[in-house]
Protein backbone atom coordinates (compact mmCIF):
# COMPACT_ATOMS: atom_id res chain seq x y z
CA UNK A 1 0.00 0.00 0.00
CA UNK A 2 1.28 3.16 -0.57
CA UNK A 3 1.49 5.96 2.03
CA UNK A 4 -0.66 8.30 -0.33
CA UNK A 5 -3.10 5.58 0.48
CA UNK A 6 -2.58 5.51 4.11
CA UNK A 7 -3.20 9.24 4.52
CA UNK A 8 -6.29 8.93 2.83
CA UNK A 9 -8.00 5.99 4.39
CA UNK A 10 -7.02 7.82 7.60
CA UNK A 11 -8.24 11.48 6.69
CA UNK A 12 -4.28 12.47 7.73
CA UNK A 13 -2.67 16.01 7.59
CA UNK A 14 0.57 14.82 6.57
CA UNK A 15 3.43 17.18 8.62
CA UNK A 16 6.83 16.09 6.41
CA UNK A 17 7.65 13.94 3.55
CA UNK A 18 5.04 14.65 1.49
CA UNK A 19 7.40 13.90 -1.02
CA UNK A 20 8.00 10.11 0.34
CA UNK A 21 3.88 9.35 -0.15
CA UNK A 22 4.36 7.45 -2.86
CA UNK A 23 6.65 5.19 -1.26
CA UNK A 24 4.99 1.22 -0.65
CA UNK A 25 4.96 -0.24 3.10
CA UNK A 26 3.82 -3.80 2.83
CA UNK A 27 2.73 -3.81 6.88
CA UNK A 28 1.81 -1.20 9.80
CA UNK A 29 1.87 -2.00 13.48
CA UNK A 30 0.77 0.37 16.61
CA UNK A 31 1.74 1.22 20.14
CA UNK A 32 2.69 3.68 22.77
CA UNK A 33 5.75 1.56 24.45
CA UNK A 34 8.44 2.28 22.86
CA UNK A 35 10.42 -0.66 24.27
CA UNK A 36 7.51 -3.18 22.77
CA UNK A 37 8.51 -1.68 18.98
CA UNK A 38 11.93 -2.09 20.18
CA UNK A 39 11.64 -5.58 20.86
CA UNK A 40 8.95 -7.16 18.38
CA UNK A 41 8.68 -5.12 15.46
CA UNK A 42 10.95 -7.01 12.78
CA UNK A 43 9.97 -4.89 8.98
CA UNK A 44 7.07 -3.25 9.95
CA UNK A 45 7.05 -0.08 7.57
CA UNK A 46 4.37 2.43 9.34
CA UNK A 47 3.89 3.14 12.73
CA UNK A 48 0.71 4.45 14.52
CA UNK A 49 1.27 5.75 17.78
CA UNK A 50 -1.10 8.37 20.68
CA UNK A 51 2.76 8.90 22.30
CA UNK A 52 3.99 11.92 21.46
CA UNK A 53 7.43 12.33 22.14
CA UNK A 54 11.29 12.88 20.20
CA UNK A 55 12.02 8.93 21.40
CA UNK A 56 9.07 7.74 18.31
CA UNK A 57 10.88 9.49 15.60
CA UNK A 58 14.11 7.87 16.69
CA UNK A 59 12.72 4.57 17.02
CA UNK A 60 10.93 4.65 14.12
CA UNK A 61 14.17 5.01 12.56
CA UNK A 62 16.19 2.56 14.18
CA UNK A 63 13.66 0.53 12.73
CA UNK A 64 13.97 1.53 9.28
CA UNK A 65 9.90 2.06 9.46
CA UNK A 66 9.22 5.07 6.94
CA UNK A 67 6.18 6.30 8.31
CA UNK A 68 4.90 7.47 12.03
CA UNK A 69 0.94 8.21 12.38
CA UNK A 70 -0.15 9.99 15.18
CA UNK A 71 -3.73 9.11 15.91
CA UNK A 72 -6.73 11.01 17.96
CA UNK A 73 -4.64 14.19 15.92
CA UNK A 74 -2.24 14.88 18.08
CA UNK A 75 0.38 17.21 17.16
CA UNK A 76 3.88 16.57 17.10
CA UNK A 77 6.39 19.13 18.07
CA UNK A 78 8.47 21.37 15.50
CA UNK A 79 12.05 19.34 16.79
CA UNK A 80 9.99 15.74 15.87
CA UNK A 81 9.16 17.24 12.39
CA UNK A 82 12.61 18.26 12.04
CA UNK A 83 14.17 15.03 13.67
CA UNK A 84 12.09 13.25 10.88
CA UNK A 85 13.08 15.35 8.13
CA UNK A 86 16.34 14.39 8.52
CA UNK A 87 15.70 10.81 9.26
CA UNK A 88 13.40 10.71 5.85
CA UNK A 89 10.25 9.72 7.94
CA UNK A 90 6.68 10.69 6.93
CA UNK A 91 4.65 12.40 9.85
CA UNK A 92 1.19 12.34 9.22
CA UNK A 93 -1.75 13.20 12.24
CA UNK A 94 -5.03 11.43 12.00
CA UNK A 95 -8.46 12.25 13.88
CA UNK A 96 -9.09 8.53 14.03
CA UNK A 97 -8.46 6.42 17.24
CA UNK A 98 -5.44 4.14 17.48
CA UNK A 99 -8.08 1.15 17.25
CA UNK A 100 -10.35 2.38 14.34
CA UNK A 101 -6.53 3.30 12.24
CA UNK A 102 -5.50 -0.05 12.69
CA UNK A 103 -8.95 -1.43 11.58
CA UNK A 104 -9.17 0.75 8.79
CA UNK A 105 -5.31 -0.44 7.18
CA UNK A 106 -6.03 -3.56 8.06
CA UNK A 107 -9.10 -4.41 6.46
CA UNK A 108 -7.97 -2.49 3.29
CA UNK A 109 -5.19 -5.01 3.61
CA UNK A 110 -2.48 -3.73 5.56
CA UNK A 111 -1.05 -6.31 7.47
CA UNK A 112 0.81 -6.99 10.35
CA UNK A 113 3.59 -8.74 8.64
CA UNK A 114 6.00 -11.10 10.28
CA UNK A 115 6.09 -10.19 14.12
CA UNK A 116 9.62 -10.66 15.63
CA UNK A 117 8.15 -12.82 18.59
CA UNK B 1 39.03 -1.77 6.22
CA UNK B 2 42.42 -1.34 7.91
CA UNK B 3 42.01 1.16 10.20
CA UNK B 4 39.50 1.33 12.91
CA UNK B 5 37.00 4.01 13.18
CA UNK B 6 36.00 5.73 16.50
CA UNK B 7 33.07 7.81 18.16
CA UNK B 8 32.92 9.05 21.16
CA UNK B 9 29.78 10.87 22.69
CA UNK B 10 28.53 12.37 25.92
CA UNK B 11 24.92 11.04 26.70
CA UNK B 12 23.30 13.95 28.37
CA UNK B 13 21.56 12.62 31.66
CA UNK B 14 19.42 15.28 32.35
CA UNK B 15 16.93 15.49 29.04
CA UNK B 16 14.97 13.09 27.91
CA UNK B 17 14.16 14.41 24.67
CA UNK B 18 17.46 14.23 23.80
CA UNK B 19 18.46 10.39 24.55
CA UNK B 20 19.52 8.68 21.44
CA UNK B 21 20.57 11.28 19.63
CA UNK B 22 23.86 9.90 19.26
CA UNK B 23 22.42 6.20 18.22
CA UNK B 24 21.10 8.18 15.39
CA UNK B 25 24.12 9.54 14.27
CA UNK B 26 25.83 6.55 14.48
CA UNK B 27 23.26 4.68 12.12
CA UNK B 28 23.93 7.70 9.83
CA UNK B 29 27.90 7.08 9.96
CA UNK B 30 27.56 3.14 9.40
CA UNK B 31 24.99 3.70 6.48
CA UNK B 32 27.94 6.13 5.26
CA UNK B 33 30.00 3.81 5.39
CA UNK B 34 27.90 1.47 3.42
CA UNK B 35 27.53 -1.62 6.19
CA UNK B 36 24.29 -3.81 5.35
CA UNK B 37 20.95 -2.84 6.67
CA UNK B 38 20.61 -5.55 9.10
CA UNK B 39 24.17 -4.98 10.69
CA UNK B 40 23.47 -1.34 11.04
CA UNK B 41 20.14 -2.24 12.83
CA UNK B 42 21.68 -4.59 15.06
CA UNK B 43 23.93 -2.02 16.13
CA UNK B 44 21.70 1.40 16.38
CA UNK B 45 19.01 -0.78 18.19
CA UNK B 46 21.46 -1.62 20.61
CA UNK B 47 23.67 1.31 21.36
CA UNK B 48 19.70 2.99 21.70
CA UNK B 49 18.56 0.74 23.90
CA UNK B 50 21.69 1.31 26.35
CA UNK B 51 21.49 5.02 26.14
CA UNK B 52 17.76 4.76 26.77
CA UNK B 53 18.86 3.26 30.09
CA UNK B 54 21.68 5.60 30.85
CA UNK B 55 19.30 8.72 30.84
CA UNK B 56 16.75 6.76 32.19
CA UNK B 57 18.72 5.05 35.55
CA UNK B 58 22.40 6.49 35.55
CA UNK B 59 21.70 10.24 35.04
CA UNK B 60 23.41 9.88 31.57
CA UNK B 61 27.87 8.80 30.75
CA UNK B 62 29.51 7.96 27.72
CA UNK B 63 29.28 6.08 24.78
CA UNK B 64 32.18 5.17 22.88
CA UNK B 65 31.74 2.56 19.30
CA UNK B 66 34.62 1.26 17.67
CA UNK B 67 34.20 -0.35 13.95
CA UNK B 68 36.99 -2.60 13.43
CA UNK B 69 37.28 -5.33 10.46
CA UNK B 70 35.74 -7.90 12.01
CA UNK B 71 32.67 -6.44 14.27
CA UNK B 72 31.63 -3.33 15.91
CA UNK B 73 32.30 -2.50 19.45
CA UNK B 74 30.14 -0.42 21.72
CA UNK B 75 30.74 0.22 24.93
CA UNK B 76 28.44 2.09 27.28
CA UNK B 77 29.60 4.05 30.92
CA UNK B 78 28.20 5.38 33.50
CA UNK B 79 28.61 6.39 36.98
CA UNK B 80 25.29 5.71 38.27
CA UNK B 81 23.55 3.31 40.67
CA UNK B 82 24.98 0.49 39.74
CA UNK B 83 22.59 -3.43 39.00
CA UNK B 84 21.53 -4.65 42.07
CA UNK B 85 19.96 -8.02 40.56
CA UNK B 86 21.45 -8.28 36.99
CA UNK B 87 19.79 -12.09 37.10
CA UNK B 88 16.19 -9.98 37.52
CA UNK B 89 17.60 -7.13 35.32
CA UNK B 90 18.42 -9.62 32.21
CA UNK B 91 14.59 -10.90 32.41
CA UNK B 92 12.04 -9.71 29.83
CA UNK B 93 9.31 -7.75 31.84
CA UNK B 94 11.30 -6.66 34.94
CA UNK B 95 12.02 -2.79 35.35
CA UNK B 96 12.58 -0.24 37.90
CA UNK B 97 11.64 2.32 35.82
CA UNK B 98 9.22 5.28 37.30
CA UNK B 99 5.93 5.55 36.02
CA UNK B 100 6.85 8.30 34.25
CA UNK B 101 9.24 6.82 32.26
CA UNK B 102 6.42 4.54 30.96
CA UNK B 103 4.20 7.44 30.18
CA UNK B 104 7.22 8.22 28.12
CA UNK B 105 7.02 4.79 26.17
CA UNK B 106 9.77 2.80 27.65
CA UNK B 107 9.92 0.90 31.23
CA UNK B 108 8.87 -2.01 29.95
CA UNK B 109 11.68 -4.04 30.88
CA UNK B 110 13.12 -4.88 27.52
CA UNK B 111 16.44 -3.07 27.15
CA UNK B 112 18.72 -5.14 28.75
CA UNK B 113 17.26 -8.31 26.73
CA UNK B 114 16.84 -6.17 23.91
CA UNK B 115 20.49 -5.49 24.13
CA UNK B 116 21.82 -8.66 24.68
CA UNK B 117 19.01 -9.99 21.60
CA UNK B 118 20.37 -7.73 19.04
CA UNK B 119 24.57 -8.09 19.90
CA UNK B 120 26.76 -10.68 19.15
CA UNK B 121 28.11 -10.80 22.66
CA UNK B 122 27.65 -8.69 25.88
CA UNK B 123 29.22 -8.19 28.60
CA UNK B 124 28.22 -6.19 31.95
CA UNK B 125 30.29 -4.58 34.63
CA UNK B 126 28.18 -3.00 37.33
CA UNK B 127 29.24 -2.04 40.98
CA UNK B 128 26.97 -0.62 43.24
CA UNK B 129 27.17 3.02 43.98
CA UNK B 130 30.09 2.92 41.08
CA UNK B 131 28.44 2.55 38.18
CA UNK B 132 27.99 0.12 35.12
CA UNK B 133 30.07 -0.63 31.79
CA UNK B 134 28.26 -2.45 29.38
CA UNK B 135 30.49 -3.44 26.24
CA UNK B 136 28.34 -5.29 22.99
CA UNK B 137 30.13 -6.63 19.95
CA UNK B 138 28.17 -6.97 16.56
CA UNK B 139 30.33 -9.21 14.02
CA UNK B 140 30.79 -8.18 10.40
Amino acid sequence: MKISEIKDLLDAEVMCGEEALDHEVYSACCSDMMSDVLAFVKDQGVLLTGLVNSQVIRTANMMDMVCVVFVRNKVPTEDMIELARECGIVVMRSPHRAYDGCGILYSEGLGRGDMNV
Amino acid sequence: MSETIKFHFDVDGQDFSSAGEASVVVKKKLRQLGFPPDVIRKVSIAMYEGEINMVIHANGGTADVWVDEDDITIVLTDHGPGIPNLELAMQEGYSTARENIRALGFGAGMGLPNMKKYSDHMDIETEIGVGTTITMKVNL
